[in-house]
């Protein structure tokens, strides 16, 4: 099953023949992703060298193809509104590559589309190994299997999902949850579908400092994922305060958001917390072994 | 700053006290000349606690005005929180205000909520958070529905809950409503009146401005990117933007191992890795996503201007960035004999991981194969 994304799910690209949409689309079909079509405004009724259609609308698009996803490859400006209109459309969830997109347009966006899931903005995407990809990762580093994996970032995720994959542990959805202070789905929700979801065993929760994500994905796999073991990893535990290093969010303001914080939380939910990604996966391992 | 605040404040109908802002001491005595009363002369500075620092004096004659003018420009106000101080560059002159009650309000981002929020105390004239610890039940908070937008009965709401002397009701949700626009037209993280005053008079004017903007939404209005411009520029972020990397993407820290890593997270990993290793990272640096080659050369020069850098850690796993653009910035930065080098560790895998480990093997150069590998291997360089 994995969450949120399987191999058929419909997924058209938005900003399908910009120079990233393009060469994000090759890589997403190259893995198997079922890509049907994508959005350019003005484009429509062409197609790109690889054979899917381009439309003038998210509708039109949808109307033609039955299209649930769709990936967001548009300039900050423009993102919200790409957003509305793929929920306009009726699409079921969107995932917004995007950095950059204002603050006080995600608050709004979230305020008034609460039945589309929105994953990011500022994010790396989603992939169900060996089903499909969602998203700017390099696919060749995860491997399927039933460990599922969130993230505020994408870089990091790479890393440990090649450290995991490198150990044997494969994957069922890995979400790059993104960086920035207003996100559609934190990890919470990811910590529910994995919840409910039979192909996945255990879970990685890759946090960084800033925000409070951290302490409440805690607290929910004390109350609610007793049969599911987890294991964190937190980015910046060496960061300074009030410094925003890189992702909006992520920034230590006064007691707020710190490691100690985050970590205190994982600690009294019993999730063990990696110092370093390369202890994750025997510590997965020691989890699992733990469990049965 | 507070003048610019005000500025804000004003266009959206929230009042505030009459006043001028003025650089040149003798145009501070100019206005208190034409103008005679009892005027504010204050410190126009980022940091907070200004008062206490002795940024804020009371003149009632134009001659007093010009030599407090003359005293705090240039000066560099210093406390407890900001030991390295801030340097005052200008004034803002304002009517004094006979006070009869002091209230906070403000409007920030809830970030686990998704919404914004206001908070609103009678305890004006302090530091918020201090009240929140001490008088937890004396903060009203509302969290505000940005579908249909801040309505005048949450205005009453929180006045009523945070228990405002009653002369603050009419005025009050006017101004909430007023904050209220300018957080979303303006993109504000936070906007805050500290004090929000009740004059003997009756009048409610908002005494402070605090104004913090989201960078993301700075190129709806041009006009305020020039306003930060005049303050204290963050030189690591004014050095970031200068050579085309988000503002937030480089701050200097205080270790001696460069760090430039794509990806927030990442980079964040690698100073970690950094300091299990036994060392400390000189700087974080995201070459954020899809960097080209010319922005890592330019990456690599900014990291070794600092001097204390004594080894580099270039650490790469590429998803939208492509290996073999990293790899030729790096050869590139090596090449000519304008940059400073200093022993460098790079490990590079992930998209077109192939193609550059193939430039850089051509330029004799070997990447490390993980991030702790390279951590332990920058430090010993870094101690060599």
């Amino acid at each position: 099953m994995a969450i949120f994304l399987d191999k058929n799910s419909k997924v058209i690209v938005q900003g399908i023949t910009g120079r990233e949409g393009l060469f994000h689309t090759q890589r997403m079909l190259a893995y198997g992703t079922n890509i049907v079509g994508g959005v350019t405004p003005g484009k429509g009724g062409s197609t790109i060298e690889s054979g899917q259609p381009v439309f003038n609308t998210v509708k039109d698009a949808v109307d033609a193809t039955g299209a649930t996803h769709t990936i967001v490859f548009v300039p900050p400006p423009f993102a919200a509104d790409a957003l509305y209109e793929a929920y306009d459309a009726g699409i079921a969830l969107a995932v917004a590559i995007t950095e950059g997109i204002p603050a006080h347009d995600m608050l709004k966006v979230v305020a008034t589309t609460a039945s589309m899931r929105i994953i990011g903005p500022n994010c790396p995407g989603l992939v169900s190994p060996g089903k499909a990809l969602v998203g700017i990762m390099p696919g060749h580093v995860f491997r399927e299997g039933r460990v599922g994996m969130i993230s505020r970032s994408g870089t990091l995720t790479y890393e440990i999902v090649d450290l995991l994959t490198k150990s044997g542990l494969g994957q069922s959805t890995c979400v790059g949850i993104g960086g920035d202070p207003i996100i559609g789905t934190t990890f919470v929700d990811c910590l529910k579908a994995f919840a409910n979801d039979p192909e996945t065993d255990a879970v990685v929760v890759c946090g960084e400092i800033g925000g409070s994500d951290e302490e409440d994905a805690a607290a929910f796999i004390k109350a609610h994922l007793p049969n599911k073991p987890a294991v964190a990893f937190i980015g910046g535990r060496s960061a300074p305060k009030g410094k925003r290093l890189g992702h909006a969010g992520a920034i230590i303001s006064g007691n707020f958001g710190t490691p100690e914080s985050k970590l205190a939380a994982f600690a009294a939910a019993g999730v063990p917390v990696a110092d370093r990604p390369s202890d994750i996966p025997n510590l997965v391992k020691e989890r699992l072994s733990v469990r049965v | 700053m507070e003048y610019q605040g005000k500025e804000l404040f004003r266009r959206a109908g929230i009042p505030t006290p009459r006043g001028v802002h003025a650089t040149r001491p003798e145009d501070v005595r100019a206005f208190v000349d034409a103008n005679p009363g009892s005027w504010v002369i204050k410190s126009q500075v980022m940091m907070g606690g200004r008062g206490k620092a002795g940024g804020i004096k009371f003149a009632e004659s134009g001659a007093e005005a010009e030599a407090f003018a003359r005293e705090l420009l240039g000066k560099v106000l210093k406390n407890a929180q900001n030991p390295d101080g801030e340097a005052v560059r200008s004034l803002l002159i304002e009517e004094k205000v006979a006070i009869a009650s002091e209230a906070y309000a403000s409007i920030t981002i809830d970030r686990a909520a998704k919404k914004p929020v206001a908070i609103v105390t009678s305890q004006g004239g302090m530091d918020v958070e201090e009240v929140a610890e001490s008088h937890p039940d004396a903060i009203s908070k509302l969290w505000i529905d940005a579908a249909i937008g801040f309505q005048p009965f949450e205005a009453r709401r929180l006045a009523f809950a945070a228990q405002l002397p009653a002369g603050y009701h009419k005025a009050f949700p006017k101004i909430m409503g007023g904050l209220y626009a300018l957080f979303m037209e303006y993109g504000a993280n936070l906007l805050e009146i500290n004090p929000l005053v009740l004059t003997t008079a009756g009048e409610v004017i908002a005494s402070d401005a605090k104004v913090e903007l989201d960078d993301n939404g700075l190129y709806k209005h041009p006009e305020l990117a020039a306003w930060r411009s005049d303050g204290p520029a963050d030189e690591d972020q004014a050095a970031a933007v200068a050579i085309g990397l988000g503002m937030s993407n480089y701050a200097k820290l205080d270790g001696n191992i460069g760090v430039i890593a794509n990806g927030a997270g990442l980079g964040m990993g690698t100073m970690d890795a950094i300091r299990n290793a036994g060392g400390s990272a000189a700087n974080f640096l995201d070459i954020g996503g899809g960097a080209q080659a010319e922005l890592v050369k330019k990456s690599y020069a900014l990291v070794t201007s600092d001097p204390k850098v004594r080894a580099m850690f270039i650490n790469i796993f590429g998803g939208i960035t492509r290996g073999d653009q990293v790899a030729r910035g790096i050869v590139e930065a090596l090449a000519g004999d304008d940059l400073r080098k200093v022993p460098l560790v790079v490990r590079l895998t992930g998209t077109n991981e192939k193609e550059g480990r193939e430039i850089l093997a051509a330029a004799g150069m070997t990447p490390v194969e993980t991030m702790d590998e390279g951590a332990q291997r920058a430090v010993a360089l870094a101690k060599g």
